[in-house]
């Protein structure tokens, strides 16, 4: 009976041992669903204002493109197509088209190769290098709208500053507003004015990326500056040249601010001069109040986007290829070249 | 601790330049990379200056004359006109200047507030915890951000207009309150400055999850935020295509208010160009005190980019 008696207790006292952190164990089980819930509760705030303001019209818009809305009802009728293939079918659609790609090429060349030569200059060892980095920034700050109009009178047909200037000069003014080109350089010139100085500060990170021992090497090897950039720095900024390319090409497609005030009218001029694909969808949506073709306009010109993108990927993979490429054959050279040597070894024995 | 205050740097290691001047000061006759330009590079740099800094000149010299100033020849030196054309600006009934002034301030630093907070939650659940379809959440994040806005603005209309909210100063606030480029951002600064052994002591001394979050991430972050809060705000001050469909004329943001400066058949030059400076010294103020830190938000973005 005794041992019976005193069976229990050691049972009792062996459960008890365990139970001592079984009392931790709850806050144990609470951060172990902490840990296992948390990264969803900090992702959360993001995930639902993205579904509800992003994701969702995306979508919608989707739906939309395929109706006839109803602006009154405020719902639309199934129609398929229709839409997208009226857009297809409006001169109006190719004539922004060609001035959308007409004023992304102006802007965007001469920007980049603008860009890679400041940021070259600023790469040097200068003094006051934030005052200069800053000074480059400048335009960045100043509102699209605001360039744009700033850039409007530089660019007035008839007193403006640039037309003032070729009179001085004895030369004819240039028709800023009636001719297509000479208003697409207008317009890129003011996206080039607030962009090329932000793309220059991105190069110039690239190039301070690169081991200053190349340069080094190079001087002592008596490569000059013009060599030097050629040989070396050029061919380390090509990723970042290729980011540069895809974001400009973004946002450079989607372009409205500044074409939307080259005129006090905003519709593009007169015979569609400087009319975007983003102006003529404004118009077709808020001019026109055609919710269902300006929704079959958002998507195409995302097609487009995509499409743009898609050219891009393939131009750098080509680039990558061809560098695997151009190892590939060097390495079949160098068996070549073994083979041969040693062909020449057991001839000469 | 102490690392956890100063900002880490990123990538972009500015060289030692001086001292390896120093050390070689007078031992060589061969101009390498690192030592001092010419003249001619500070020539450039004046003249990329000039070409940035003129058409703001040009345009307060314009905006400070009267309506034929247009038309006179070219002269550097401002006229006297500059309040008075300022002034029938911020007192033109159609245009509503300081309405848009405060429109523009509180939206765009409430924006800006809001995109801080929610990427920093989400940058760090993506950089530092684990968690079932966080690398895929990720790449659909950054996925969304070749999206163009032009995409969502006919259905965000009509829920706006379905709420009521068309020209109303929350319909710009509500769709820029989160920012794909803000996670993503946020995902790369923190898995850079924040050493994962540094969680796991936290976590080890029994810190929950959220504690963690505010003393070693909020910590840590608060470079990469700064930058952000500052980027945010300027796009966001800046914007004009969709705050130009929702808003009405009434209530406007500045760069609606601007484009509205020159809707009529005659333009007086003076007024819209005075209107452009009085509506871009807010943005200028904000770039000399903050210009720094633009400059290297740029340049640090860049290379993680």
């Amino acid at each position: 009976m005794t041992t019976t008696a005193s069976r229990p207790e050691t049972r009792a006292q062996t459960p008890e041992e365990p139970r001592q952190p079984r009392v931790i164990s709850f806050s144990h089980r609470l951060s172990k669903w902490d840990l296992k819930i948390s990264p969803y509760l900090y992702i959360s705030p993001f995930f639902i204002m993205f579904a509800i303001v992003g994701l969702f019209p995306i979508a919608y818009t989707a739906v939309i493109s395929f109706m006839d809305w109803d602006l009154v009802r405020n719902s639309g009728t199934f129609i398929g197509f229709d839409q997208y293939i009226w857009i297809l079918t409006q001169p109006h659609f190719w004539t922004a088209l060609r001035n959308t790609f007409s004023i992304f090429l102006l802007s965007s060349i001469p920007q980049l190769i603008l860009a890679i030569f400041i940021a070259a200059v600023l790469d040097r060892n200068i003094r006051a290098k934030t005052f200069w980095r800053m000074s480059v920034l400048l335009p960045f700050v100043v509102a699209p709208v605001a360039v744009g109009l700033i850039f409007t009178a530089i660019f007035a047909d008839n007193f403006g500053l640039v037309n003032t200037w070729l009179g001085n000069l004895g030369l004819p003014g240039i028709q800023w507003h009636k001719d297509p080109f000479w208003s697409h350089v207008a317009i890129a010139t003011m996206v080039n004015y607030r962009w090329t100085g932000y793309n220059a500060l991105i190069l110039l990170a690239a190039m301070q990326a690169v081991n200053r021992d190349y340069y080094e090497a190079a001087t002592v090897d008596g490569a000059g500056p013009v060599r030097q950039f050629f040989s070396i720095t050029m061919p380390s900024l090509r990723p970042t040249l290729i980011f540069v390319i895809i974001t400009s090409t973004i946002g450079g497609l989607q372009i409205f601010d500044e074409p939307r005030v080259f005129d006090q009218f905003g519709r593009g001029g007169a015979g569609q001069q400087w009319l975007t694909i983003t102006l003529y969808l404004y118009d077709i949506g808020w001019g026109q109040w055609n919710f269902g073709r300006a929704a079959a306009m958002a998507w195409i010109l995302f097609v487009i986007i995509l499409l743009i993108g898609l050219v891009n990927l393939l131009i750098t993979r080509s680039l990558v290829r061809d560098e695997g490429l151009r190892r590939e054959l060097t390495k079949r050279q160098e068996k070549e070249l073994a083979r041969q040597a040693k062909k020449d070894l057991k001839e000469a024995v | 601790m102490s690392t956890l205050g100063t900002p880490t740097p990123l990538a972009v290691v500015e060289e030692n330049i001086p001292n390896e001047k120093q050390r070689r000061r007078g031992a060589r006759t061969i101009r390498i990379r690192g030592s001092r330009p010419g003249w001619i590079v500070y020539a450039l740099l004046t003249v990329v200056f000039a070409t940035g800094a003129f058409p703001l000149w040009w345009s307060f010299v314009i905006g400070s004359g009267d309506a034929s100033s247009l038309r006179r020849p070219f002269t550097w030196i401002p006229g006297g006109n500059f309040w008075t054309n300022a002034a029938s600006v911020v007192t033109n009934p159609a245009v509503n200047f300081w309405p848009a002034l405060w429109n523009s301030i509180y939206s765009s630093f409430l924006i800006a507030a809001a995109v801080v907070i929610t990427s920093t939650l989400a940058g760090w659940a993506f950089a530092k915890l684990k968690f079932h379809g966080g690398a895929a959440l990720l790449v659909f994040v950054v996925a969304t951000m070749a999206v163009p806005q032009q995409l969502g603005v006919v259905p965000l209309y009509i829920l706006f207009a379905e709420l009521g909210w068309t020209g109303q100063i929350g319909a710009i606030i509500i769709p820029a309150l989160t920012s794909a480029f803000g996670v993503f951002w946020m995902t790369q600064y923190l898995r850079q400055a924040v050493p994962d052994e540094l969680i796991e002591a936290a976590r080890v001394d029994g810190a929950s999850m959220l504690r963690t979050f505010w003393t070693v991430g909020v910590t840590a972050a608060r470079p990469a935020a700064a930058m952000l809060f500052l980027f945010t705000f300027v796009g966001a001050w800046n914007n004009f295509f969709w705050p130009f469909i929702v808003l009405d004329r009434q209530n406007p943001t500045l760069p609606v208010a601007l484009s509205l400066l020159q809707s009529n058949y005659f333009v007086d030059y003076s007024i819209v160009l005075a209107g452009v400076i009085l509506a871009t010294i807010p943005l200028l103020l904000l770039f000399i005190f903050a210009g720094k830190q633009l400059v290297s938000g740029i340049m640090a973005g860049a290379v993680k980019g």
